[in-house]
């Protein structure tokens, strides 16, 4: 046991050393380490944050073919220091009529809920900052708090287009929480725990190759719950003026605008670790764990570069549809998905591995082929009501050549 | 002092304070946020009591569900949101004496309780806390039908939301 195969017991060990031997009570001394260790992932998270701002400049600029921040710094790197800098020295303003308390806790809460998800990531399996054997629950405990924060930005602003955001921002991620919750229980179901890191250790086969609707399902209800496009009428610059921070200048909003990238990228690292192995890549996290780092962040940004694809190609949708995609769509095929895909988790998991693999994935595909049927046969029969039974008949004929 | 007992001073000190100011409080915004307070405080006493499932479903249940319910309802029926209604009605004394009463009955029934000064067993290694939870609710010698009449209840609930707020179009 060295340094680069468990760099946090040793350093912890090095540390502990030091303090008794300068008297400090070992309890006193213990939660000083830990201490150290949450200030030094935060610190680490800040920063990737700030570089991340950069990373969404460069990305959004190279999709709508342009170039992007080139003139401070070598590529425009220096941009972000320079964003931060111009939010930290602006006039902090409060607006007439608001309730200073709720209105400055706002984008503090918003920011803890997004940093207090770091504490069960796994980077490696020896480097997590707490191995809770519940961590999907933490999950959606944090976005709970997400949601607080949101309300509480957009009540205390004293501002109807803030409250109009908010509350649509809310009722969105209040409803995309139940389908997300149910393709949660598929890694559950199909690793047999609720905690990071045994989810990770039971993906001999990525479990996308086993669900792989469950992570299409996941990623859309995950982007709604960031509410980013083409979830983020709470946030549509044209229909609400920026909603529910509207009102906020200066570093209150560098944090809600630096929190949901972050979240952003924070979902992208969930994303891989529920479906896409983690840290694991054919034994690679075994050799070091600063390996296994490496992994699990090259993962993290391959999510947050689809999630960022998605942002920037697709039209915003309109909040009835929102919500009715939800209700009736997402959440009856979530709920069926997972009995599904526990029911043949149970059935096949004994037989040979090619059956399991290609008897979930067939399901899945299967499943995903017949709602989308379901849906169309549906909206055919609103057509045929709203336009009358031969134009209806006329587009499908179209529609089907 | 235990660093276990100063955490859980600290704790429902915090919890107890939030509980008066979600009672106390002129703006009603402000006593729901503070009951948020009060529910995280609970949330926390959970886990010094190794129970950190319960603790977590604690804050998404009550905080992220049931909280954001009450602000929500506030916010929806109020006219003016900053309206100040007087806090005490005529019959505080009575609630004030029956409040003195319940403590005080309390405090003398846990007097002679002598586990204030023991410390709580740790679980045998390999107790899984989570999975007794998990049988317990749905084996037929446990608590199966009460799980199962209490989903009968929640579905009722959520039918009757539905109609009331049904728009006959």
């Amino acid at each position: 046991m060295n340094f680069w195969n468990d760099p946090l017991k040793i350093a912890a060990d090095w540390l502990m050393g030091i303090f008794t031997s300068w008297g400090m009570p070992e309890i006193g001394a213990q939660a000083l380490i830990a201490f150290l260790g949450i200030f030094l992932l935060i610190a680490i998270l800040m920063v990737l944050d700030i570089f991340l701002v950069w990373i969404e400049r460069k990305v959004v600029a190279r999709f709508q073919d342009r170039i992007g921040p080139n003139r401070l710094g070598p590529y425009g790197l220096m941009q972000p220091f320079a964003d931060i800098v111009k939010l930290l020295i602006k006039e902090d303003t409060t607006p007439a009529g608001a309730d200073k308390v709720v209105y400055n806790i706002a984008p503090m809460l918003s920011m803890m809920s997004v940093l207090i998800l770091w504490a069960i990531v796994p980077l490696a399996p020896v480097i997590l900052g707490v191995d809770l054997n519940v961590g999907i629950l933490f999950l959606i405990a944090a976005g709970s708090i997400g949601t607080l924060s949101i309300i509480m930005a957009g009540w205390s602003s004293n501002n109807k287009f803030a409250m109009v955001g908010a509350f649509r921002q809310v009722a969105v991620m209040i409803s995309f929480e139940v389908p997300m919750l149910a393709m949660l229980l598929i890694p559950t179901v199909l690793s047999g725990s609720m905690g990071m890191n045994a989810i990770i250790q039971k993906q001999d086969i990525w479990f996308v190759a086993l669900a792989p609707l469950g992570a299409l399902i996941f990623l859309i209800a995950a982007i709604a719950e960031l509410g980013r496009a083409p979830f983020d009428m709470a946030e549509g610059e044209s229909e609400l003026v920026s909603g529910y921070n509207i009102e906020y200048s200066g570093m209150k909003f560098g944090m809600f605008y630096a929190g949901e990238l972050l979240h952003a990228f924070t979902f992208g690292g969930f994303w891989s670790i529920l479906f896409f192995g983690g840290y694991r890549f054919f034994g690679l996290e075994k050799v070091s764990p600063f390996l296994a780092i490496a992994v699990i962040l090259f993962k993290a940004m391959i999510g947050y570069w689809i999630i960022m694809w998605v942002k920037y190609t697709m039209l915003r949708i309109r909040i009835d549809h929102m919500l009715a995609f939800n209700w009736k769509f997402l959440t009856p095929l979530s709920f069926v998905l997972l009995m599904m895909t526990a029911l043949l988790n149970a059935l096949l998991r004994g037989g040979s591995t090619w059956l399991y693999i290609s008897g979930m994935f067939l399901s899945n595909v299967l499943l995903a082929w017949s709602a989308l049927e379901i849906a169309r046969t549906y909206s055919r029969r609103e057509r045929e009501k709203a336009e009358g039974p031969k134009q209806a008949l006329g587009v499908v004929a179209e529609v089907h050549h | 002092m235990t660093a276990q007992q100063i955490i859980f001073l600290v704790v429902s000190f915090v919890t107890l304070g939030s509980a008066l100011m979600v009672v106390t409080s002129r703006n009603l915004i402000h006593a729901a946020l503070w009951l948020v307070s009060t529910l995280f405080g609970v949330a926390i006493i959970y886990t010094l009591l190794n129970a950190g499932f319960l603790a977590v479903v604690q804050v998404v249940v009550y905080i992220g569900a049931i909280a954001i319910l009450f602000i929500f309802a506030v916010m929806l029926t109020r006219k003016d949101m900053r309206d100040q209604s007087p806090q005490l009605n005529r019959n505080w004394w009575m609630g004030a004496l029956l409040a003195v009463v319940t403590f005080g009955g309390l405090f003398s029934l846990l007097q002679s309780w002598s586990g204030f000064s023991k410390t709580a067993a740790d679980f045998p290694s390999g107790f899984d806390a989570i999975g007794r939870l998990g049988e317990a609710l749905v084996s037929p010698d446990a608590f199966v039908l009460p799980f199962e009449v209490a989903s009968v209840l929640l579905l009722a609930a959520l039918v009757g939301a539905v109609y009331l707020a049904f728009n006959r179009k």
